[in-house]
């Protein structure tokens, strides 16, 4: 018997050695495994062999038959790696290839600016106030110590649109308008478009601000520095600081024109802060005493700080855009740079 | 603001080099927009003394022998100027040297001969006569015997000197003159202010004939006028042609130069009237009769009107007051006798006449910024002082001062400490605010703690302890404040309310769309609705104009945003841009009346363009359904007709019933005319889409409650149905869903027509979702509706089942 099954060991090992694919797999199978194949058809030579060695007998060919089993089943497990294999080589593509998507649009590089500086003063709990474009002289400028014969009025070319109605050319008028409705203490951002007549290739006709008011008491121009130094942090890195110096602006005194160290150098000096170290980001100042009377708020008892920053200024900063231009001409391949 | 250097320096002892002054004038509040060398770059250009002159045969040159001191005492330089002479000193500019401007020099031959440089003319090196005297003779500048040969000539001909182009703002008027900025800069190093010399004495007979009187105070407040004899007309001294060359001025005559000097110097500026061209030796001061007529100097000639001030004589005006003398009344060179005029003029007067004339001046832009009357009467006595120091003429007794009264006492404002310190955040100490103060003329008187604090007169920007404090802080410094974080503020409740939050919703869907935001101009032309086919009567011809627009194209506030979203995707087609979605959430502007009288209604509006070949009708309505979607409503669309849109291509957006925009293919006719190549043109899909936005946003839903899943299972069938071209998808998706309120959903998934179904005919195929929410619907039920929903269409639309 255990020749018989030695011979067989022998032509099996051959035939595995020549199952390659599921047919061949199929054929080994029928030809030792099924039930008549060669090895089940062992048990029907037990007739051969002595009853008294029978049951040793038997003991080989089962053990034979697990080994040839696990053979086979070694080599279907090897056959099916292999397919899957196959096909996925197969089903292999080339990822570089270009997506399929309809793909998104983008908000405006002003609009990001504007939520950021919004995000910053949001937490300190500023709201947010919307106030006309078109506004009145009084708005504009009487109530905010600005009379019709003051020469800062030069500094600005206004837009008129009849006698007492203009184009706001600063955001300050909102002041104005939430003193007159809100009650005190108050903390508020307006942003907006304002317009000068004035148009070359640093300046647009229309442009966006953000004007930032505290009216409380015991408000100082160090909490104008703190709180300034808190936004520049957030827009330009935490490295960054200002730097206060003296200015003038009708409806704050004292007023200052606020720098930034340069984020580009570090102060160090470099062409975005033309060798200075600094950047002149923004102006602002303590309330001046005229403009809390002129809201009806008691400047003995309560003081203001406020501030006004160019938007556009703070974009082209901030995403290294060297033409003022770019941002009003919608071109989509400059508003495709831009995500949140 | 001009300021050289060398002139503020006679008031001032300077111990700082003009970099350092340029810092130190930044940190107190004074930008030095640009610090100019008078030498302009010049280097290696040095005193040069010929020691040899030998004309060369044949050509107009010298050569020349130089000697240069340490660069050489034997420099061969060729010259052709014919006034060089042995023993002259010159200014030589060596091989590798540079001219102002920037002109390099280099050595090279010459008709055959190496010339080692050049020799040079005052005008090379950017002088002139009243710099330096002698420079615009032809030829070599023929410097003093006792210059040192090699001393770099800057120095000897006053070109080492610094011009501070300083940027005043508009609160510091006092600043426009050297004597202001002295003022600043004295206080700022905290050295003493030598005052100019202002002294003078009356020698000469008055003249009782002589009158002046102001008609309009209110635009006039002070008038001074003082009577010279005797003028003696002639040149005036080399300083103070030098002083007003700097400031890029020519030295006209003394008379006239003094009158400039004391513009530059105190900042007043002045006029000299002519006696004898003055009829009946009278000056008044008052409006100009409607009609009257002026030349002035520069022979223009202005018709006059009650707005504008006016210096008249006996019969007609013959100045412009505060702006321009007239052409027959100023200073010649046979003037005998003289009336100055030292004025204050109110500022908005003179600006608004120098705008409605056309006509400025250096003395009306320093009238514009605002003229002090400290300054007024400083500025006639430093005058008076000139005419008697230069002896130019004599002066009289007759004289004259018209005020409107206003105090000439020094303004005094009450301040403590404390409320000075509360407004920075700081400990400013006492002592340091008071040596502040006092350095820059303001005078304290401390009672017990409580200041009297009196003002310099030519300080008007000064009104309250704000603006103490800030004196103090510019001179004490910034880099004092120390950053607080709103250390004594209330807390308060910040963020965006809920309309902002809706706008940055809507903008992040329409962005996830595929539309980028656009930022157009507020303002457009009326040739942009032109443009649009906007029709003569339709309402959004009643544009607000502005009264001084920049240019026609931008001269409207916008009625409509389609013709910005328009515009600008013209623009990207013309910049190479295929294809692109656009929106902007912005305002238009609806006047209640015109003209304006009272502020318009500003309307938030919602514009969208998407342009390319793979847009349709259908994606720009795909865009408004997932609007409609990302704010859970429902839109219903019905067939509109709009100027600008394609008439079988538009829609009415309703929402609730109510009609909250259009949109739509743009006009073929439009298209046609657009400003592109044709061929971009001709396949050009221009879509675009406008909405009341706050007639939109009104619908948003500020609440919602979850509606429970239905635990019934829907059933679904399908329709194809047979229906005349003209019968509409909605029609039919309305008809189905009012058939029966089991239907929840209808949805056509195709379209087919042919001859089969007969011509005009199409076949229209919906899937339809029925459902109950409390219960299993059953086949019968079902039938029931079915049956009902095909009867409706039959009767209502003569619709059949394929």
């Amino acid at each position: 018997m255990q020749k018989i099954i030695d011979q067989l060991a022998v032509q099996v090992q051959a035939d595995l050695e020549k199952v390659n694919n599921k047919e061949t797999l199929s054929a080994f199978w029928q030809e030792y495994l099924s039930k008549n194949g060669k090895v089940p058809s062992l048990m029907k030579q037990m007739r051969n062999v002595a009853p008294e060695e029978r049951p040793a007998a038997g003991k080989i060919v089962n053990t034979f038959k697990a080994q040839v089993q696990a053979q086979y089943d070694a080599a279907a497990l090897r056959i099916e790696s292999e397919a899957m294999a196959a096909r996925n080589a197969a089903e292999a593509v080339d990822i570089t290839l270009p997506a399929k998507t309809r793909s998104v649009g983008a908000l405006h590089p002003i609009t990001l600016v504007k939520n950021q500086i919004i995000d910053v003063f949001a937490g300190m709990g500023f709201e947010v106030y919307d106030s006309p474009e078109i506004e009145d002289d009084d708005h504009n400028f009487t109530r905010l110590n600005v009379p019709k014969d003051h020469p800062a009025r030069d500094m600005q070319d206004t837009f008129y649109l009849s006698d007492e109605l203009l184009l706001r050319t600063q955001t300050s008028g909102g002041q104005i308008r939430f003193m007159d409705e809100k009650p005190l203490p108050l903390k508020v951002l307006i942003p907006g478009r304002v317009f000068r007549s004035d148009s070359d290739a640093t300046h647009s006709p229309m442009f966006h601000q953000m004007e930032g008011l505290v009216v409380d008491k015991n408000i100082t121009l160090c909490d104008l520095q703190g709180m300034l130094d808190e936004l520049v942090r957030n827009l330009f890195g935490p490295e960054v600081r200002t730097r206060l110096r003296p200015s003038f602006f009708p409806f704050t005194e004292p007023s200052v024109e606020v720098d930034v160290s340069c984020f580009e150098c570090g102060g160090k000096g470099c062409s975005l802060c033309k060798g200075t170290g600094w950047i002149e980001v923004l102006g602002g100042g303590v309330v001046n005493r005229k403009v809390l009377q002129n809201c009806n708020v008691d400047p003995d008892e309560y003081s203001g700080i406020a501030f006004g920053i160019g938007i556009e200024r703070i974009a082209m900063l901030k995403y290294g855009i060297n033409n003022m231009g770019l941002l009003f001409e919608n071109d989509l391949r400059f508003l495709k740079q831009f995500q949140e | 603001m001009k300021v050289p250097f060398s002139w503020l320096k006679e008031y001032v002892d300077i111990d700082i080099t003009a970099q350092e002054l340029e810092e130190r004038l930044f940190s107190c509040g004074f930008e030095v927009e640009e610090l100019i060398h008078m030498a302009d770059g010049m280097d290696k250009v040095v005193v040069g003394v010929v020691t040899e002159a030998v004309p060369q045969e044949g050509t107009h040159l010298h050569i020349c022998k130089v000697d240069c001191g340490e660069y050489g005492h034997d420099i061969q330089i060729s010259t052709g100027a014919s006034n060089v002479y042995v023993g002259m000193h010159t200014p030589a500019a060596l091989d590798g040297s540079t001219l102002p401007g920037g002109i390099k020099i280099k050595g090279r031959k010459l008709q055959g001969v190496m010339s080692n440089g050049m020799l040079c003319s005052g005008t090379e090196l950017g002088l002139n006569d009243d710099l330096y005297p002698g420079s615009e003779v032809n030829g070599l500048l023929d410097l003093p015997k006792d210059t040192i040969p090699g001393t770099p000539v800057q120095d000897v001909v006053g070109l080492n000197d610094y011009i501070f182009d300083i940027s005043i703002t508009a609160n510091r008027p006092d600043c426009q003159s050297i004597l202001g900025m002295a003022r600043e800069v004295a206080a700022l190093l905290n050295k003493p202010l030598k005052m100019p010399a202002i002294d003078y004495t009356c020698t000469a007979e008055p003249d009782d004939s002589i009158s002046v009187c102001v008609e309009a105070q209110d635009l006039c407040p002070r008038y001074l006028a003082h009577f010279v004899r005797n003028i003696r007309i002639g040149e005036s001294p080399r300083w103070m042609k030098r002083h007003l060359a700097l400031m890029g001025l020519r030295s006209i005559n003394n008379v006239v130069d003094i009158t400039n000097h004391t513009l530059m110097e105190i900042g007043q500026p002045m006029h000299a009237f002519d006696l004898n061209h003055v009829e009946g030796r009278s000056i008044c001061v008052r409006r100009a009769k409607p009609g009257e007529t002026i030349v002035t100097l520069d022979e223009k000639e202005f018709k006059l009107n009650e707005n504008n001030l006016v210096i008249c004589d006996a019969k007609k005006p013959v100045a412009l007051a505060g702006i321009m003398g007239g052409l027959n009344s100023g200073i010649q060179d046979d003037t005998t006798e003289l009336l100055f005029e030292c004025a204050t003029f109110a500022r908005d007067s003179v600006r608004k006449t120098g705008r409605a004339l056309g006509q400025s001046s250096d003395s009306s832009s320093r009238y514009e910024k605002g003229v002090d009357q400290y300054s007024t009467e400083l500025g006639l006595k430093r005058a008076l002082h000139l005419i008697q120091e230069l002896n130019c003429g004599d002066i009289t007794t007759t004289c004259f001062d018209c005020s409107d009264g206003s105090s000439k006492e020094r303004k005094v404002i009450t301040a403590t400490p404390a409320r000075i310190n509360a407004v920075l955040g700081i400990e400013v100490p006492e002592q340091a605010m008071k040596d502040i103060l006092a350095r820059l003329d303001f005078e304290v008187v401390d009672n017990n703690g409580t200041w009297s604090v009196s003002v310099p007169r030519y300080r008007d920007d000064v009104e309250d302890f704000p603006d103490l404090a800030e004196e103090v802080i510019r001179e004490y410094g910034y880099e004092h404040i120390v950053p607080t974080f709103l250390k004594g503020a209330s807390v308060t409740n910040g963020g965006l309310n809920t309309e902002q939050k809706q706008q940055m919703s809507v903008k992040r869907l329409l962005a996830g769309q595929g539309f980028y935001e656009a930022s157009t101009m507020a303002f457009y032309s009326v040739a942009d609705l032109d443009k649009m086919h906007v029709p003569a009567d339709a309402p959004e011809r009643q544009a607000i104009r502005i009264l001084n627009p920049i240019s026609e194209h931008l001269s409207i506030m916008r009625t409509m945003m389609a013709p910005s979203m328009l515009n600008i995707i013209v623009e990207n087609l013309k910049k190479g841009n295929a294809a692109g979605r656009l929106f902007e959430l912005s305002k238009i502007y609806i006047p209640h009346s015109l003209p304006l009288t009272q502020q318009p209604d500003e309307h938030m509006t919602l514009c969208l363009g998407a342009y390319g070949p793979e847009e349709d009708f259908f994606t720009m309505k795909g865009a408004m359904e997932a609007l409609a979607a990302g704010f859970r409503l429902k839109f219903t669309y019905e067939r509109d007709q709009v100027c600008y849109l394609h008439p079988g291509m538009t829609a009415a957006i309703l929402c609730n019933g109510k009609k909250i925009g259009v949109f739509g293919k743009l006009a073929n006719e439009i298209n046609a005319e657009l400003e592109i190549a044709k061929d971009q043109k001709s396949n050009q899909n221009i879509y675009l889409a406008e909405l009341d936005y706050e007639a939109l946003s009104g619908f948003f839903n500020k609440d919602y409650h979850c509606t429970p899943i239905s635990a019934f299972a829907p059933v679904k069938r399908d329709l194809a149905l047979v229906c005349d071209e003209a019968v509409s998808c909605g029609e039919i998706e309305q008809a189905i869903c009012k058939a029966s309120a089991l239907v929840k959903e209808v949805k056509l998934f195709d379209i087919y027509r042919g001859a089969n179904l007969g011509e005009g005919k199409k076949s229209m195929a919906f899937a339809l979702t029925l459902a109950d929410a409390s219960k299993e619907l059953d086949a019968e039920q079902v039938e029931r509706a079915m049956t009902k929903i095909l009867k409706d269409l039959k009767f209502k639309l003569n619709i059949e089942l394929r």
